[in-house]
């Protein structure tokens, strides 16, 4: 306690967060749905960065929540790939939702593979969205895949149980989706600002 | 016209050594009958301990107790003889074959090439990385040019006049006459190639035939030579051997290396790409394990041939320990290169989504990426197909969910809410007969299925997709 130490030297150290976060651009990503871009700092999602979502089980809605987002990139002509999916992507659903399926790459890999695919595919930097199941991975290697998307430029999405709630991830943002009548969804982690308190209800039924 | 000359001085030892990683231990290659075995060529280190070509072989052996001995294999040195031909071809499309040389016409591509001075550095580097050891030389016609190419590298000589002025102080023994000439006229006191031409063709006609006159001619003019033009084949066999036996796949990265470099430099002479390639490992019995490599469009990027390649290999389990590899390559379709939009925003070291699915492709196995389409199917398990034969342009107008699974399976819980339907699908007489009644309903937890009942078991929930 005895040592001095002056202030500015920490600020300039940048030691100290000064609880302003650094400006995020805003609204390059949108996601589609109003209530959920209210709430989230960058006005979508974060560019060039892994967006987790958290799901207590499968067929929770947790496509019908990235469908305008991908119909909007594959409809501009840029590629989506889906590396291992859970099932098989049902083409009249995803087309209802305005998705091209002619620009949505389905890649078959084992689970060793299949985070080795994520990560070349965003690490191209020829894939607009990369969509991944990394039910086993550990937080080395979503860190690969952060640093993959950063590198390639890519949104990166990861769906998980949501037991993995309780570790931390290296994700620029955390969601976990609550199915009911109306669903909602729950913003955990996001970089560039506080997370909401409250779930935001999406509006599809 | 001006000729380019590429003289191999050591084509046959550079073709064992190039399949090697680099090393300094005295390497010899030996050739000739059983009981008179003579050294054909010897390495930088052997010949540094007094090995030259053509001694004997125990005599060799008396000058260095080791040194490593490999079979020459004039098949091998043809076979790279011949690829340098087609590299050569992606300089010119005249290009020929003479003895320790390829010779090209490249005064008709220096327009697209730029000076000789440019071009000629850009031969070496691409030879240098072959691993070829390599002189150059340039000359009104190819015969001056093989000329020359035996007595000076990187000489380049641009009109006729020059020509003469150059081969007039050459002496005979290096001006490749036909046999017998050089000696005959050099005991006739002839020694220059200058005093040669002085000579009255009338008297060297009667002495020596009409063939001396005519590769006289032939080489102090800029007359078309009458060589016989190089064609590229249209599929292409590479192998590399070596003596010991390689047992770790680590090992063959390195031969590997330069099978797919190789590939790369003909496909670029060709101007063509691959699509399909067969790296075979031949092993000392049985058959050779074979790993083929597919592209998913055809390409000719020396690393993206390599990186390929070599994700195969490396999942490739060896049988036994490797003698030999072989890269067979019988489809060479024809190749478009990939056009980038100047303003593109993508970042600097991305990869084109050819390269990327080539890439999957080559590890993941040939099937393991596709799309998905419609077809005119109303059944489920059909209205999807690899391979969509036509578009569908009506959407469903009832609800689809956007998972399926494969197989239905029966639902755990009873639903808890029934959102949506009953919706009749039947059809498929010919194959396969369904008729079911699908409802969208709610699960106790949360999630939105897609079930039936078939119409002849109403309490039977069967689950085939969710709306995820």
């Amino acid at each position: 306690m005895g040592s001095v130490v002056a202030l500015r030297s920490l600020i300039e150290g940048r030691q100290v967060w000064q609880g302003t976060a650094t400006p995020v651009t805003t609204g390059d990503e949108p996601t589609g749905w109003a209530m959920l871009d209210a709430i989230l700092p960058a006005g979508g999602w974060p560019a060039a960065a892994m967006t987790e979502i958290l799901l207590p089980a499968d067929g929770v809605g947790e496509l019908q929540l990235l469908l305008p987002t991908l119909a909007r990139h594959t409809q501009a002509g840029r590629t989506v790939v889906v590396v291992a999916p859970p099932y098989t992507p049902y083409v009249p659903g995803w087309e209802a939702g305005g998705v091209r399926m002619s620009k949505v790459d389905i890649v078959q890999a084992d689970a060793r593979d299949a985070l080795w695919a994520t990560e070349q595919c965003l690490r191209s930097g020829s894939c607009a969205a990369v969509l991944a199941w990394p039910f086993q991975a550990d937080d080395r290697a979503l860190r690969r895949l952060q640093v993959a998307a950063d590198t390639g430029k890519a949104l990166a999405f990861a769906f998980r149980d949501r037991r993995h709630l309780v570790q931390a991830s290296p994700a620029a943002l955390r969601l976990e989706l609550m199915p009911g009548a109306a669903s909602r969804v729950r913003v955990h982690k996001c970089r560039g600002g506080n997370a909401p308190a409250f779930p935001v209800p999406v509006g599809w039924t | 016209m001006l000729w380019a000359c590429v003289l191999l001085p050591q084509l046959a030892l550079d073709d064992v050594l190039r399949g090697r990683p680099p090393s300094d231990e005295p390497l010899v290659l030996v050739g000739g009958p059983a009981n008179g075995r003579i050294v054909v060529a010897a390495n930088l280190s052997a010949r540094a301990a007094g090995v030259y070509r053509g001694q004997r072989l125990s005599a060799a052996q008396a000058l260095l107790n080791r040194f490593e001995m490999v079979e020459y294999d004039p098949a091998a040195t043809l076979r790279a003889h011949r690829m340098l031909a087609a590299w050569a071809y992606g300089y010119s499309s005249d290009v020929a074959l003479l003895p320790h040389a390829v010779v090209f016409e490249a005064g008709s591509s220096l327009k697209l090439f730029g000076q000789w001075a440019d071009m000629e550095p850009a031969l070496r580097r691409s030879l240098d990385d072959q691993g070829f050891r390599h002189r150059i030389t340039l000359a009104p016609n190819a015969h001056a040019a093989h000329v020359l190419a035996g007595v000076r590298d990187g000489l380049a000589v641009t009109s006729v006049d020059e020509l003469r002025r150059t081969l007039a102080p050459m002496p005979l023994q290096r001006a490749r006459l036909p046999e017998g000439a050089a000696d005959a006229l050099a005991s006739m006191g002839v020694r220059t190639f200058g005093q040669l031409m002085g000579l009255p063709r009338a008297g060297l006609q009667r002495r020596f035939g009409a063939m001396l006159l005519d590769y006289m001619d032939a080489l102090v003019g800029d007359a078309p030579a009458t060589l016989e033009s190089f064609r590229p084949p249209d599929s292409l066999d590479l192998r590399m051997e070596w003596a010991h036996e390689v047992e770790q796949s680590g090992a063959l990265v390195f031969p590997l290396r330069r099978l797919t470099g190789d590939l790369a430099a003909y496909l670029a002479g060709r101007d063509g790409g691959v699509q399909r390639f067969v790296v075979e490992l031949e092993h000392r019995s049985g058959p050779p394990t074979c790993m083929p490599v597919g592209l998913l469009a055809a390409e000719r990027d020396a690393r993206l041939l390599f990186d390929c390649a070599r994700e195969r290999l490396e999942r490739q389990a060896l049988p036994s320990s490797v003698v030999a590899m072989r890269l067979i390559a019988s489809e060479l379709p024809p190749f478009v290169p990939g056009g980038r939009d100047l303003f593109d925003t993508r970042p600097a070291n991305a990869m084109p989504l050819d390269q990327l699915r080539g890439r999957l492709l080559a590890r993941l196995g040939e099937k393991a990426i596709y799309r998905l389409g419609r077809t005119v199917d109303p059944r489920p398990e059909y209205a999807q197909a690899r391979e969509p034969t036509a578009p569908v342009p009506t959407p469903e107008t009832s609800p689809r969910p956007t998972w399926l699974l494969d197989h239905p399976i029966p639902l755990r819980d009873a639903p808890s809410a029934v959102i949506c339907g009953p919706e009749r699908l039947e059809t498929g007489w010919w194959d396969g007969d369904i008729r079911r009644d699908y409802y969208v309903v709610r699960t106790a937890q949360g999630q939105r299925a897609w079930v039936y009942r078939a119409p002849d078991e109403p309490g039977r929930w069967m689950l085939h997709g969710w709306f995820a």
